[in-house]
């Protein structure tokens, strides 16, 4: 459905994408991963015909991104960062306006948005600019899929959305798939990259991984800890201060900690840290997440 | 301890719209405070009025001892400020948005001087120093922002969504250096929409339709939720929201 | 055509939900019109003299009355020695003074002639010479009637007619240059303006991921802004009309057509601007700038073109406003139909047609 090969975008000195190449399928969800700057949004760019890359090819639904532009623009639904709308249209006028530039109505493809639109629905009459963050992004959705596109580029959809309204899009998307939409989104949220089938890990430019989740996991060399004590802040340095561990940072209510060394065992950390004076000790294996293993694959790109 | 910003009945209302609903709270010198909400449930709108930006409806309110009806001015003096959207100047090198910031706080020459060169040895960032913001990859800024955000030694330092978008080792590093402030007797109010950041506060409070639902310690509010994590907290409270734009 | 007609409103609603900028765009022309014609003048009206007479007769106590029954003048002041003239000027007591020669009457029958000196102040030259040249027009006149009583065989009489604005009525002037302003601020600027707003917002990268043609977000565009001028110009003309007395000396007809090809080359001009710049500020500055002071100054609207040194003359060449005024004032004041103004047309074409194709070739398709 999708397919990148080798993909160069520089904007004057800064390199945006270092040649970047792989395939999304029919029906997939297929995140993008990784923190601002590292290229997502030109990705999508690229693949939206909205800028040229400056080597490589890539198309979409079979059409070339650079030959045949018109006739993807014709059956890709696109949501850029910032929810852009019109800001002083109501929210029915806002759907009534994308609905006709992408030469349908409403009404034709009502089923697929019902979900979405039916939340919003109460407040059709208020401007998009009086929305809370969490209606914009289901106006902004059902504006994208209001002509039953064949793929969906999602360019940060639940970035400084809160967890609920991040939780239900996902939702959303998921019935989408449903319906054989494919959908490319790209987000920086690491916990998002498990709700879909396949994902690609990107920092400064460059993919770091393309796999499902599940497999990017088991592909995680070290063993894992996480750990907690009574004095989090105190464990945090006492674990970096003994040399034994690879990594050890900050994850939430535990620290995890990175062992390269297998023959490590618990007690013996156990007893370095009563040693240290904490109490309240708990160390537990645990399966790394993919935020674990997008800090320790990018590791040496970071730093 | 002494309470740093104290909240009593604190409410804001655009016409009939009531976007922050009577909310009382204190926070303590040191602590880090999280303040967590959905959008839309009153989150900024209370932080702007404890900066001294927006005057409350009703209630009221300090912040280093100030009042923030009647004592603006010398409330944003004693603050600092750090948001996503906006913390330095892209087009002006690093020492000079530090130049910059310590004089609109009213440091002298020389502290700003000294103090720089100490931050620049800290953050490592002695090549960086004179090279524009805008050029400075995001975790850098991230992390030069709340640097300034403390140069003028504030008592409290407001941080709106500071590490949005910030790649997964940067954030843990802003939040080691949040702890150090919080060491330093800087006391931390910050927003953030990633809950396991929640996990490192003192105290969270988390809003919902304008009012405070619950304010504890992740420790005891997932003990009184009965949840795993902060993210499950906030789920079960965020749902009970009838503000559901 | 559906989307254009979807678009076309779309554009509608944006403007007439942003109450401040159109009251703004309606209002203008109005509180133009109303300052030049009425507030700000050029006309002498009410001028404070005074006169210096070593000794009154007959002759300077009636020349002085009728200077004085004029509307244009108003005698404030009777001074007695030259000594007074400086400090009448200095204190701004009059701008003109009359100085009358010693034994005037006498003089005048006896020698045949007599003098009198203006002193202006010509602080404002324009106000000096055109209260100076009323003052000896008053002159002039007392003295035709004193010819009839008196044995002069000849006589040269220089007779001043004053065409087309026989009243140098100061609106006929600025009646061509508001429209001129007026059209091509609305149109270029505000259109510039609606175009790049949709960069800046963001919709358009959504507008151009679409099978929309570019084309049709252009028209919708400046269609808004094409009803909004026509609004204006008719605003504009029928206070002229009405309120300050200009009449259409020429054909209505031909005004309008001239009208609407200026106003499409402000179109395209706006449409040239939108493709120059990212943010709706610097599309202001532009139009500002590039825009409104060439027209005020070069465009013959204040200040006239043959009076300026050659390159400048050569460069209003250029300024749209210079042939859309000139064009206006053949027909409105001067009464002249098409031929008259067939260069102007020309040009205006010209210019529309090549601006035009420079902003559809400039219109990107993609982003970058």
């Amino acid at each position: 459905m999708v397919k990148c090969i080798d993909l160069h975008k520089s904007y004057g000195q800064t390199i945006a994408l270092q040649g970047v190449s792989f395939e999304v399928n029919a029906g997939e969800i297929f995140g993008i991963i990784g923190p601002d700057g590292a290229g997502k949004t030109t990705l999508f760019r690229i693949l939206t015909t909205l800028i040229l890359a400056n080597q490589g090819s890539a198309t979409v639904n079979g059409f070339d991104v650079v030959k045949e532009y018109r006739e993807i623009r014709k059956c890709v639904g696109y949501m850029p960062g910032r929810f852009s709308l019109y800001q002083d249209l109501t929210v029915e006028e806002n759907l009534e306006f994308f609905a006709t530039v992408f030469n349908t109505t409403v009404e034709e493809n009502y089923e697929l948005i019902k979900d979405i639109y039916q939340q919003i629905e109460p407040f059709k009459k208020r401007r998009a600019g009086k929305l809370s963050g969490g209606m914009k992004q289901k106006l902004a959705l059902s504006c994208a899929l209001i002509h039953k596109p064949t793929v969906l580029f999602l360019d940060e959809p639940t970035t400084g959305v809160d967890p609920v309204s991040r939780k239900e899009f996902w939702g959303m998307l998921k019935k989408l798939k449903a319906q054989g939409i494919t959908i490319l989104v790209s987000t920086p949220y690491m916990d998002e990259a498990s709700l879909c089938d396949r994902i690609a890990l990107i920092q400064k430019g460059k993919f770091l991984s393309i796999d499902t989740p599940q497999n990017i996991v088991n592909q995680y060399k070290n063993q894992l800890w996480a750990v907690r004590s009574m004095n989090m802040s105190k464990l945090l340095n006492d674990l970096r201060s003994n040399k034994s561990f690879e990594n050890c940072f900050a994850f939430g209510d535990s620290h995890h900690v990175s062992i390269e060394n297998k023959k490590l065992e618990i007690k013996t950390l156990e007893e370095y840290l009563l040693k240290c004076g904490h109490t309240d000790i708990e160390i537990t294996e645990i399966q790394p997440t993919i935020e674990d293993c997008f800090m320790e694959i990018s590791k040496d790109t970071t730093l | 301890m002494e309470n740093v910003i104290t909240a009593t009945n604190l409410t804001k209302q655009f016409g009939h719209f009531t976007a922050v609903d009577q909310i009382s709270f204190e926070v303590e010198r040191g602590e880090i405070f999280g303040f967590l909400g959905a959008n839309g449930a009153g989150k900024t709108t209370a932080m702007r009025m404890l900066c001294g930006l927006s005057k409350p409806t009703s209630g009221i309110g300090t912040v280093a001892g100030f009042d923030i009806h009647t004592q603006t001015e010398k409330v944003k003096k004693n603050i600092g400020y750090m948001s996503q959207k906006f913390s330095l100047y892209d087009d002006l090198k690093v020492w000079e948005n530090i130049e910059l910031f310590g004089g609109i706080y009213g440091m002298n020459d020389q502290d700003i001087k000294i103090k720089t060169d100490k931050l620049m040895y800290e953050l490592n960032f002695e090549k960086e120093r004179n090279m524009l913001v805008a050029s400075l990859p995001l975790g850098f800024k991230q992390k030069l922002a709340f640097s300034v955000a403390i140069f003028h030694q504030p008592q409290v330092v407001f941080l709106d969504e500071p590490t949005g978008g910030v790649d997964p080792v940067t954030r843990r590093m802003f939040w080691e250096m949040i702890y150090k402030a919080a060491e330093n007797g800087i006391t931390v109010f910050v927003t953030t929409h990633y809950m396991d950041e929640a996990e490192y506060c003192n105290r969270v409070s988390i809003m919902v339709d304008g009012r405070i639902e619950a304010l504890d310690s992740p420790k005891n509010l997932k003990a009184n939720y009965s949840a795993k994590n902060m993210d499950e907290v906030f789920q079960k409270l965020a749902r009970k929201s009838q503000r559901i734009e | 055509m559906k989307q254009l007609l979807s678009f076309v409103r779309k554009e509608f609603y944006h403007i007439l939900r942003d109450k401040t900028t159109i009251l703004i765009l309606l209002l203008m022309p109005i509180i133009q019109i109303i300052l030049f014609g009425f507030a700000l003048t050029t006309e002498v009206k009410d001028t404070r003299v005074a006169v210096l007479i070593p000794q009154s007769d007959e002759i300077t106590t009636k020349l002085v009355e009728r200077i004085h029954a004029s509307s244009y003048f108003d005698v404030v002041n009777t001074i007695q020695s030259s000594y007074e003239i400086q400090k009448t000027f200095r204190d701004s007591q009059a701008k003109l003074v009359l100085v009358f020669e010693n034994d005037f009457a006498a003089k005048l029958k006896h020698d045949g002639i007599a003098h009198i000196q203006l002193i202006a102040d010509a602080t404002d030259p324009n106000a000096a010479t055109s209260f100076t040249f009323y003052v000896s027009n008053i002159i002039s006149s007392y003295q035709q009637d004193m010819i009839g009583t008196m044995k002069n065989p000849y006589q040269i009489t220089p007779e001043v007619k004053m065409l087309y604005n026989p009243q140098m009525i100061g609106a006929f002037n600025f009646v061509p240059g508001v429209l001129g302003m007026i059209l091509i601020l609305i149109c270029a600027m505000m259109t510039s303006i609606a175009i790049v707003r949709e960069k800046e917002k963001g919709t358009m990268e959504i507008l151009l991921v679409s099978p929309m043609r570019p084309i049709y977000t252009i028209l919708a565009k400046i269609t808004p802004y094409f009803v909004l001028s026509c609004i204006n110009f008719l605003t504009i003309i029928i206070l002229s009309v009405f309120v300050l007395k200009v009449p259409i000396a020429g054909s209505f007809f031909t005004l309008v057509i001239i009208s609407m090809l200026y106003i499409f080359v402000a179109l395209a001009l706006g449409l040239l601007i939108s493709t120059l710049t990212e943010s709706q500020v610097a599309a202001m500055l532009i139009s500002g700038m590039a825009l409104m002071i060439p027209v005020m100054l070069l465009s013959g609207m204040i200040f006239p073109i043959e009076n300026m040194p050659l390159p400048l003359q050569i460069f209003s060449n250029v300024i749209p406003a210079r042939w859309y005024i000139s064009a206006v004032k053949l027909v409105m004041i001067q009464g002249l139909g098409f031929s008259a103004i067939i260069k102007e047309m020309l040009v205006l074409s010209f210019m529309a047609i090549t601006l035009i194709a420079i902003s559809l070739k400039k219109f990107k398709v993609r982003l970058e």
